[in-house]
């Protein structure tokens, strides 16, 4: 059973934008998944409609076998839910906010107080907790919105952007936290503009672009994938089959042509010692785009302030 | 629709009295702004209606003037501020956002309606009973029928909270949770025959004032206090009980959609 699946998931909003288009995404229980896009991929809208808060045109959504629409108890018990944009009644203590939200769990009183003193103690917010939510620092907003997703201890927490506009140590220590709670078992789903946050803390990743899930791989596939390059190579002969070459993937496109993937620990130098080797004469060469290194070098370009010079 | 018993009837009635116990806390954490204003506009009604004016008026329906608009001006408090207290703590929600914490969460929508509602009957019934202890300063009302005066004030208050809601689920911006209070609520109230028994109207007045709903439940409570009448007092629980079922069928329908609530 995963601990999230989404079949056939389509979405156009009312003004028209389609933002999904038949995403079918699987995340095992256990599983600390980065889903990364650049902006406006629709990452918050997946979320969204993971967690109830947008109404999918077609398909289904199911959190740990249960279905959203079939079981919504047991299916948004077992989810927790970090928001990207702050979502607090400005006038409710930290300590209330976390409260009420386990009791809209079903959770008694008494239990809930423990809880809340355990998640604030945690995320280092007990000596806020009767300061009203609008009083509180944007880096001290995130940790909120972690304590009041991990109240009812979902198996499956998703956390849309955790750390976007929060400053290097703060985010460092996100990190840690979110580290240990998916040790102790919690699913943990995050998206992020970051390839270094994802690179440090998920084990697989989805890469989502347009609306479309283009990539769904574990991470070291994913960087190797990353700094490989493809090149098309003119041949001075045309070729009945495809020429040995022991350590690099070739693919024929037509007698005359071939191409050639160089991963990043390769060389060019030994690219052309194989082919000399099998006898292949190569009268010109071009570089074929990488479509993931485009994505991440857009990613980059248009990510918002960067998180260095921010401060919490 | 609500299923008729909830799966979990132990953890949905901790989440209906969390949201009762935050509503609650609400009105009364801004009782300034939720308690006060109402105690001073109707205290004004008092002596200006009743006292200064009230003196020159003769007895209406055969009853003192003060004592004849007392119930209507507690009515008038209770149906302005369950209808308030509903939309604009709906409608913050929404604003803020902080609704989303309610969809997220398990609770089923029909504990949402109930919650809020809640939290509109308290402060109406709340409301209303300050109103009436400040006519009793001003009026010796002798309760007529406890029963009657406490159902139909609880089931208007009720309704005007279903219909806060319904405001609220529509609104995109502050401005709308106003239209419906200054252009329907409170016209209607001034002609539900708060001020003067309809008998005092030509036949056409009269038979229009027969369409307008509030006059029922004006009189309804009117007749609860004094024991006195211009309508049935039957059709105003049937009215009310009819808008309520209407109300509460419209509002689930709109939480299911997820109109104004989710995109
Ligand atoms: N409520 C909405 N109404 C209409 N269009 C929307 C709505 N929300 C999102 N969109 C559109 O859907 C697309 C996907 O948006 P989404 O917020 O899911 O992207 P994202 O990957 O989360 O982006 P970001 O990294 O900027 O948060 C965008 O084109 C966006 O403009
Ligand atoms: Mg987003």
């Amino acid at each position: 059973m995963n601990a999230l699946s989404l079949r056939q998931l389509n979405k156009t909003y009312a003004g028209g934008v389609t933002a999904l288009a038949d995403v079918d995404l699987e995340v095992e229980p256990g599983d600390f998944f980065g889903l990364l896009g650049p902006n406006g991929a629709g990452k918050t809208t997946i979320i969204g409609i993971v967690a109830s808060l947008v109404t999918p045109t077609s398909g289904s959504v199911s959190v740990f076998g249960h279905d959203i629409q079939r079981d919504p108890w047991e299916a948004k018990s077992n989810l927790g839910l970090v928001p990207q944009e702050f979502n607090f009644n400005q006038f409710e203590t930290v300590e209330q906010i976390v409260i009420n939200q386990a009791g809209y769990y079903g959770i008694d009183r008494h239990t809930a107080r423990e809880r809340a003193e355990k998640y604030l103690r945690e995320l280092d917010l007990w000596g806020k907790r009767d300061a009203s939510s609008r009083s509180l620092s944007g880096g001290m907003k995130r940790r909120l919105m972690i304590a009041r997703a991990l109240v009812h201890e979902p198996r499956l927490l998703i956390l849309d952007e955790p750390t976007a506009g929060v400053d290097i140590e703060l985010r460092r220590s996100m990190w840690a936290f979110l580290r240990r709670i998916n040790e102790r078992g919690t699913t943990i789903i995050l998206t992020t503009h970051y390839l270094e946050e994802a690179e440090s803390l998920c084990r697989h990743i989805g890469i989502i672009d347009g609306g479309r899930i283009i990539e769904k791989t574990d991470v070291p596939t994913l960087l190797s994938k990353l700094k490989s390059q493809s090149f098309v190579l003119d041949l001075a002969d045309s070729v009945s089959r495809l020429p040995h070459l022991p350590d690099f993937h070739a693919v024929p496109l037509d007698e005359r042509r071939l191409e050639v993937e160089v991963r990043g620990d390769q060389t060019l130098s030994e690219l052309f010692a194989q082919l000399a080797a099998a006898g292949v004469e190569v009268s010109s060469m071009k570089n074929k785009s990488n479509r993931l290194e485009e994505l991440f070098v857009r990613m980059l370009g248009n990510r918002s302030p960067a998180p260095t010079s921010e401060n919490a | 629709m609500a299923a008729l018993y909830p799966a979990y009837p132990r953890q949905t009635l901790t989440a209906l009295q969390t949201l009762v116990h935050k509503e609650t806390h609400r009105y009364l954490r801004i009782w300034v702004q939720t308690l006060v204003p109402p105690a001073i506009t109707m205290t004004l009604y008092f002596v200006i209606f009743g006292s200064l004016i009230g003196s020159r008026v003769g007895p209406m329906d055969g009853f003192d003037f003060m004592e004849f608009i007392a119930p209507g001006i507690i009515m008038m408090s209770v149906i302005t501020n369950s209808y308030s207290n509903v939309v604009s703590s709906f409608f913050g929600a929404k604003f803020q956002r902080h609704v989303e914490e309610l969809l997220v969460s398990p609770t089923p929508n029909y504990v949402i309606l109930a919650g809020y509602v809640s939290g509109g009957v308290g402060r109406g019934l709340f409301t209303g009973l300050i109103v009436t202890i400040i006519a009793s300063f001003f009026a010796d009302l002798q309760i007529h029928s406890i029963p009657v005066t406490i159902s139909v004030v609880f089931l208007t208050a009720v309704l005007f909270s279903i219909g806060g809601f319904i405001n609220a689920v529509f609104a995109k911006k502050f401005d709308d949770i106003a239209i419906v209070p200054t252009f329907v609520l409170t016209p209607l109230t001034y002609l539900g025959g708060v001020f003067y028994s309809i008998s005092l109207l030509p036949d056409f007045w009269q038979g229009l004032s027969l369409a307008n709903p509030i006059l029922y439940m004006v009189n309804a409570f009117r007749y609860g206090i004094l024991g006195s009448s211009d309508i049935p007092i039957y059709t105003a629980y049937l009215l009310i009980g009819v808008f309520i079922a209407l109300g509460t069928a419209i509002s689930l329908w709109l939480l299911r959609r997820g109109v104004g609530l989710r995109s």
